[in-house]
Formats: structure tokens, C-alpha cells, sequence
């Protein structure tokens, strides 16, 4: 079956007006990826494409995804201060409106960092507020966000994935859905696992010093 | 597991369960949560609805001074007793309008499918309620039902404005709520079907072209007749007009509609009303450019 898999995907979700795609759908984009960063960005600079591009001034846009960054869900009404909330806290915002369209009308990518370290996420809002994230530095994936995930970055060599596997099975952790994508042969992979329990830091650490593993993110929820 | 419409019929039919039962079930199956978890789930936005229709009928306004007070006017227009199309079809579209200008003054709605076709289905069960008399229950299952074709047209077409137009959101919200009213009156899984092929089939074409990209105008106003349609569709499928064109080819030419629509008339606001002389002077007025 397709994208939408729950009846609140459709009736649903609560969040604050006026747009589910342009306001609930960026402002969980902007949360799945503070949950990658995993701590408060120093700067933020945030790509709008296509429809968010033309209509985000009205949409609070702008609003929703830095809300999201700031760990606001759709229903919270701080959103609607979330630009004077992240000026408050030394957060740097810039927006860009790109000319040249994406594959989908409603994307979002955002590049946000401190002083330990950047990330590059890229989400697209599909309607109704749910939104699907397809892009972590430059890599493809294909996650909602909802679910508990781990995104293992590693050398693409044989058994890296068996030996992260292999851990979660140690740790009772069952594999929902994965994925591989790599950008060229032999180089780096980034292996994308949705599971039903949370990844612990005991784990998240583990799996990062196993042989060949780049870097370790985790979605919790 | 149902994938499309005819699936959903013909396994209601041979479970003798409603459409919103199956809805429930396989929401069961899929998260693994209980009735009552789901359930309860259901009767918060249930509880969402009620408060957006409530504020909307005191009477809001949006920031941008585009929307607002329309529910208010309807309210007092139906009190005099003239009305000419029936206070039940002006009861649901000033419901309709009322959550559809809580959204555009950035207050809480809940997406039904999404936040700019949101007043259509908590608009047209608010109104029917006072005729049908349902149980708390009852109107809860009422949003399964709906959610039910929501499901379908989502997975199977779209239901977003920036991917098919209007269409894919009124158009969608519409047709939810005209087969939610046909199951709460007493109709068959085939009338539900029935009557939102016939809602979404008068929807079809229907361009996003928001004008200066708020969800304002003419939203609010769509979400009014998408209501009243949903009423007059749902009484023809109860009184057993069938629809020729089946409900999943409905939604497919809905899909290839929204697939060949430009991307002008996809939510950017570059085309239909957006585009007009009056759009364009509002559009400097609201953000001086």
C-alpha cells in the first residue's frame, strides 16, 4: 500500500492553521530533522523549492519549519513566535527561495550546525501534514519520521550491515522496514533502519565503534 | 486490506460491517493499538472540531484582514427563517466556513484530510446532527467513514493542493463527508460509494490558485459549497441514483486531471484567481510586494 498508512494520516492531524502541507507538514520536516541534529543548532539555513518557495510568507512557513527545529509539534501554539523564540536564543535563521524546482512541489532542505558538527536534511510534505524525508547529506533515504530509525553512515563493504543487524537482534530490537543508497560503489553507504523500540546511547555508541561504521543518527519517538 | 473503493464495498458487504467498521479494524491491525486507544484518538479531534466550529461562530478574523465573520452572517441570516436553500445545507456551510476561518487566523483545526478543506467534513456532520440525532459514538464513526475514502484517494491519487489542485483537497474533503452522511443516515456501503463518485465528480478541475498564497480566499468559500455539495450528493445516493462512472475511476480521472494540471495551478499562486487584478493589488497590500 501507498504512503498513508493510518486513518489520522487523513483525519488529522490537530495543528494550528493555515496549511497542512505549507505549516503541520514543514513544521515536522524542521522536527524529524532538530531529532537528527539531536541537540539545538547554532545556525540554520533553510532551502524552499517550488510551492513552499512561492507561497511560505503565507503559509508561516517559515514559522512552522523553525518551530520544528525548535522541537515544536503541530499543535503547539509557540509556533506562531518561533522566529522571535530562536532570536531570543542566538539561533541564526536565513531563508532561501530557490528558482529551479525540485521533483516535488513542496521541499524543504535544511542545513543547520554548531560548532561540533553540520547536517543536511531534505524533506518533502506530501499533503494532509505528513511528510516523507528524503535526503540526509546528500544521500537518499525514504523515512516518515514516525517511527523510531537509525541511520548508520559506513564503509560500503561486506558484512557492515550484518554486524549492525546482529547488534539490534542482541538488543531485541525488531527491524520494521531498511534501506541502503550509496553514491558510488565501494565508498560510503548509509544504511537506513526503522525499528520498534528506541535506540539507547549505549547502543547508538556501540554500533558507532563497530569496524567500517562512519557515523551513527538515530530518530527517537 | 482494503486498497480501493470496490475492495472496501465488497469486503463491508461480506463482513455486514460499515465502511467506518473497516476503517477501525484496519487501523487495528496496522498500529496494533485497542478499539477503545483508537477510538479515543478519534473523539479528540472529534473534540477539535467542536471547539474550531464554536470560536469560528463567535466570529474570527485573520490577520491579514482577507477572511473572517462569514459564519457569523450566515448564523444570523438563517435565524430570520428566510433562508432559501434550507438551514440544514446553510447550517453546514456556516460550520464549514466557521473552522475554515479559525484555520486562516492561524487557530487549531484538525486536517480532515488537510487543513484548507478542513471546514467539509466537521461542517456537514455538525448540521446533519441535529436531524439524525446520532449517539457520541456515532459521530465518531462518522469521521472513520470519511476517513475511510480519505484513506483510498490519498494512497491511490492525492490529496494535497500543490500536487493536484483543488481537487485532490476540497474535492476529496467533499466526497468523505457526502459517503460519512449516507453510512449516519442509514445508507449501504454502495450509497456511501455512490455518493462520493457523484460529490467528487463535480469537483473535478477544481485548481488551487490561492490568492497571495494564503489559505484564504477563495478556500473558505470552497469549503461552503464543497459542504452543501456533499449534502445534495449524499440525499441523491439515499435516494438511489446510482453514479455510471465507478468511485476508483472517479478518483484515477481525478488523479490524471491533477497530474496534467500546471504547475501554476498547483498552490503557487501564479495562476486562476491569484493571478487577477484584484488578487495582485491584496497581494502588495498584505506583504508590499
Amino acid at each position: 500500500m501507498g504512503k498513508f498508512k493510518s486513518v489520522f494520516d487523513i483525519i488529522g492531524p490537530v495543528m494550528i492553521g493555515p496549511s497542512s502541507s505549507h505549516t503541520a507538514g514543514a513544521a515536522r520536516i524542521g522536527r524529524v530533522a532538530r531529532n537528527l541534529f539531536d541537540r539545538e543548532p547554532k545556525w540554520v539555513q533553510i532551502h524552499l523549492f517550488g510551492s513552499f518557495a512561492r507561497t511560505h510568507k503565507g503559509h508561516g512557513t517559515d514559522e512552522a519549519i523553525v518551530g520544528g527545529l525548535l522541537d515544536f509539534d503541530t499543535d503547539n501554539q509557540e509556533i506562531i513566535r518561533s522566529l522571535e523564540i530562536s532570536k531570543e536564543r542566538g539561533i541564526q535563521i536565513q531563508f532561501i527561495e530557490e528558482e529551479k524546482d525540485a521533483e516535488h512541489p513542496n521541499t524543504a532542505k535544511i542545513v543547520m550546525g554548531d560548532d561540533d558538527g553540520q547536517i543536511e536534511v531534505t524533506g518533502i510534505s506530501i499533503g494532509g501534514g505528513n511528510i516523507e524525508i528524503i535526503g540526509l547529506n546528500g544521500y537518499e533515504l525514504h523515512i516518515s519520521g514516525e517511527h523510531s530509525a537509525i541511520l548508520v553512515l559506513h564503509h560500503d563493504r561486506f558484512g557492515v550491515i550484518a554486524n549492525v543487524t546482529n547488534l539490534l537482534s542482541k538488543n531485541r530490537i525488531n527491524i520494521g522496514q531498511m534501506e541502503v543508497a550509496r553514491k558510488e560503489k565501494g565508498k560510503i553507504s548509509l544504511m537506513t533502519i526503522e525499528v520498534d523500540h528506541n535506540i539507547s546511547n549505549e547502543l547508538m555508541k556501540e554500533i558507532s565503534q563497530l569496524e567500517n561504521v562512519v557515523n551513527v543518527t538515530r530518530i527517537v519517538n | 486490506m482494503f486498497k480501493n473503493v470496490a475492495e472496501l464495498v465488497e469486503i463491508a458487504n461480506a463482513k455486514k460491517c460499515s465502511i467506518s467498521e473497516m476503517m477501525i479494524i484496519q487501523e487495528m491491525e496496522m498500529s496494533g493499538k485497542t478499539r477503545e486507544e483508537i477510538f479515543g484518538q478519534m473523539e479528540r479531534n472529534l473534540q477539535v472540531m467542536e471547539k474550531a466550529v464554536e470560536r469560528g461562530l463567535d466570529g474570527v478574523h485573520s490577520k491579514s484582514g482577507l477572511t473572517g465573520g462569514d459564519a457569523v452572517l450566515l448564523k444570523v441570516y438563517m435565524e430570520k427563517g428566510k433562508s432559501l436553500s434550507g438551514n440544514m445545507i446553510l447550517d453546514a456551510v456556516s460550520k464549514a466556513v466557521a473552522t475554515n476561518e479559525v484555520n486562516a487566523a492561524m487557530g487549531t483545526i484538525c486536517a480532515t484530510p488537510t487543513a484548507g478543506s478542513a471546514g467539509v467534513v466537521p461542517g456537514t456532520l455538525f448540521a446533519v446532527k441535529n436531524t439524525l440525532n446520532p449517539t457520541r459514538e456515532q459521530m465518531v464513526h462518522f469521521l472513520f467513514s470519511a476517513g475511510a475514502f480519505g484513506y483510498i484517494v490519498a494512497n491511490n491519487a492525492s490529496i494535497s493542493g500543490a500536487a493536484g489542485g483543488c481537487q485532490a483537497e476540497v474535492g476529496s474533503a467533499s466526497g468523505m463527508a457526502a459517503a460519512a452522511i449516507v453510512e449516519m443516515a442509514g445508507g449501504t456501503p454502495e450509497q456511501c460509494a455512490t455518493a462520493f463518485a457523484i460529490t467528487l465528480k463535480n469537483m473535478l478541475g477544481l485548481v488551487c490558485d490561492p490568492v497571495a498564497g494564503l489559505v484564504e480566499v477563495p478556500c473558505v468559500k470552497r469549503n461552503a459549497m464543497g459542504s452543501a455539495n456533499a449534502m445534495v450528493a449524499a440525499d441523491m445516493a439515499l435516494a438511489g441514483i446510482q453514479s455510471k462512472i465507478p468511485c476508483d475511476e472517479v478518483i484515477e480521472a481525478m488523479h490524471q486531471i491533477g497530474q496534467s494540471m500546471p504547475s501554476s495551478l498547483r498552490e503557487t499562486a501564479l495562476g486562476g484567481l491569484a493571478q487577477s487584478k484584484t488578487a495582485l493589488r491584496l497581494q502588495k497590500e498584505i506583504f508590499g510586494k
